[in-house]
């Protein structure tokens, strides 16, 4: 095992809609960078990103399912666990 | 009181277990007759899971949402005549060759899962088939609803499908589609869901997709994202078959990396298409084909394999000569375009000074040594009048099907790569030697490759003369050659107002 983190990504659409998504991670993930490219914006953390449920239901104000994630996500990389609170990626 | 609704894991795993059954009446055997012969060994179907746990009620749910929020803005940028605010009209042609090379691609995929779907012997695996076969048709559809909105103000775009089956350079998807749905359901899988979806259809639809939105076309950048959102499943679910498959058995890891080798370098070459859509077709580029190269594989893919390198698996055979030829191959595969561009269904135009300064400053070591001349002096012939397009036809790699156009780019940059090897009498010649591996593993599959430009010399295309090849294709005369002076340049000026409207005029005039 590398002592490096390899980096893991998160791409969503840049729109209303994942803006609490983007805001959440955020809040929720200290090493993330976040950079804006056009029609999209790129969260990239070393080894785990996490989007929580509960932080992006203050965010918005009402509840969330955590698969509303889908409708505007592009592209990730990383091993997807998800389940009703939280969706992660990770590589081992 | 309501009983307390299940959690995620507890519905994934009802609603997608228990829909199969051990047979009695027929063998499990003949009722699954397709997924043992290619040599993998699965032990425990059970083992499967899908890790966006996604359901098929869920699925339904959300896909709907999805569509409704397309179709919208499709329906918004036609009714406002979003076409208008394109960066410029010869943009298009990245599209053009997007949706008569990409688009029946997604309906090759959606064959190729439908089969899956029916034929994988776990349910989980089965509905993860199911669900991306019904995806892939919708991909499929949404580029067909998009084409039809450009096709009524620009040329080239009224029959891709008839072209995907006949068309020199579009031969080089086809082939790579059909190579994949002419294998084993694991072979199948390995090479869309991991070596195209999970390693290289980033390069394609981010950031292509991110350039069609610094361009102004909001109708592709829409569909490409919603597409790319069902991808991000894709994806998961290729990653998760090829973890599936080392950990059923260790006797599958020899064929599962001969598969990752072979599928990499497949996908991979059809990309050389999409590096000339990045840096020379978008007008403006967000990100270079290298630098999308460098994110989107080295490092990504780096990760990818390094995570997968405690089952054995390895990084593909031949990735160091992929990255080596990030400096080259956009520049040589436009180049193959603009010298034969009486004979595409899009238009050609020569590199402007602005965006040839943009490739020499992303290219800093070999733009200006080895592709600017070229293009100069393309555009002194054109001044000059006196600019030819080749008269031959180009030799095609066997394999990939691409004109044999990419050269020795760690020894001998000028130097074409050439390999050739003897089967049955013949003599068959490749691009590479990852092509020449894969002709050589299977030569009974790739002696029936059906090259489009053997097909012409054989006069299996409509006639002897390019005009009658071009009209087998339905190819018409305004589809082909320069951009400046085209109906789609006559059109956009008369939108725009006056010559300094178009981008591409100074050097190809």
């Amino acid at each position: 095992m590398s002592a490096k983190k390899n980096t893991v990504f998160l791409i969503v659409q840049d729109n209303e809609d994942a803006r609490p998504i983007i805001e959440a991670v955020e809040q929720d993930n200290s090493t993330v960078t976040i950079q804006y490219q056009p029609g999209m914006v790129r969260m990239e953390a070393p080894g785990r990103l996490v989007v929580n449920r509960e932080t992006v239901e203050e965010n918005i104000g009402r509840d969330w399912d955590v698969q509303e994630l889908h409708l505007n996500l592009v592209s990730l990389a990383g091993n997807v666990d998800e389940d009703d609170d939280k969706f992660e990626i990770s590589w081992h | 009181m309501p009983a307390k609704k299940l959690n995620l894991r507890k519905r994934y795993e009802l609603l997608t277990r228990g829909m199969g059954w051990e047979t009695s009446y027929q063998k499990m055997d003949d009722v699954f007759p397709y997924d043992s012969f290619e040599g993998i060994k699965i032990t425990d179907w059970d083992k499967w899971e899908d890790p966006f746990r996604l359901t098929m009620d869920a699925y339904w749910k959300f896909q709907s949402e999805k569509e409704k929020k397309l179709y919208a803005v499709i329906d918004s940028f036609a009714q406002n005549n979003g076409q208008t605010n394109l960066a410029d009209a010869s943009y298009l042609s990245a599209i053009k060759l997007f949706l008569t090379g990409v688009t029946p691609i997604e309906y090759a995929a959606h064959r190729g899962f439908a089969h899956l779907g029916r034929h994988f012997r776990g349910d989980g695996a089965r509905i993860a088939c199911q669900m991306q076969a019904i995806d892939e048709l919708r991909h499929q559809q949404t580029q067909v609803h998009t084409i039809s909105h450009y096709n009524k103000h620009f040329n080239g775009l009224h029959d891709p499908f008839h072209q995907f089956d006949r068309v020199w350079y579009l031969s080089v998807p086809k082939a790579f589609s059909e190579d994949a749905l002419s294998s084993g359901p694991f072979e199948f899988i390995t090479s869309i869901s991991f070596a195209f979806e999970y390693v290289l259809t980033n390069l394609l639809f981010v950031p292509f997709m991110s350039g069609a939105a610094y361009n102004g076309d909001m109708a592709t950048v829409t569909f490409g994202f919603s597409a790319q959102s069902d991808e991000s499943r894709h994806m998961t679910l290729g990653l998760e078959i090829i973890k599936f498959m080392l950990e059923q058995h260790e006797d599958n890891l020899p064929i599962v990396q001969r598969w990752m080798d072979k599928h990499f370098w497949r996908a991979y070459r059809l990309l050389s298409l999409v590096a000339a859509m990045q840096d020379y077709m978008l007008t403006n580029s967000p990100m270079s084909w290298k630098e999308a190269w460098e994110i989107y594989f080295v490092e990504n893919g780096g990760a990818l394999f390094e995570d997968l390198s405690r089952y054995g698996l390895r990084m593909p055979k031949y990735h160091e000569l992929a990255t080596a030829e990030a400096d080259h191959i956009s520049h040589q595969i436009w180049s193959v375009f603009c010298s034969l561009g009486n004979a595409t269904g899009f238009h050609t135009f020569l590199p402007t000074e602005e965006k040839m300064n943009w490739l020499s400053e992303k290219y800093p070591d070999t733009f200006d040594q080895y592709y600017r001349p070229r293009f100069e002096y393309w555009a002194e012939q054109k001044k000059a009048g006196t600019f030819e397009y080749q008269k031959g036809l180009p030799q095609l790699c066997q394999v990939c099907q691409v004109p044999m156009v990419f050269t020795e780019v760690q020894t001998d940059p000028m130097q074409i790569s050439y390999r050739v090897t003897e089967h049955g009498g013949d003599k068959y010649h490749f691009c590479s030697d990852g092509c020449k591996d894969i002709f050589e593993f299977e030569p009974e599959k790739y002696v029936q490759a059906w090259l489009p430009v053997h097909q012409i010399y054989q006069g299996n295309c409509g006639g002897e003369t390019l005009p009658e090849v071009l009209e087998w294709y339905k190819f018409k005369p305004e589809d082909s050659g320069d951009y400046i002076g085209s109906q789609d340049y006559l059109r956009w000026q008369e939108w725009k107002g006056g010559e300094q409207a178009s981008k591409q005029v100074e050097t190809n005039k």
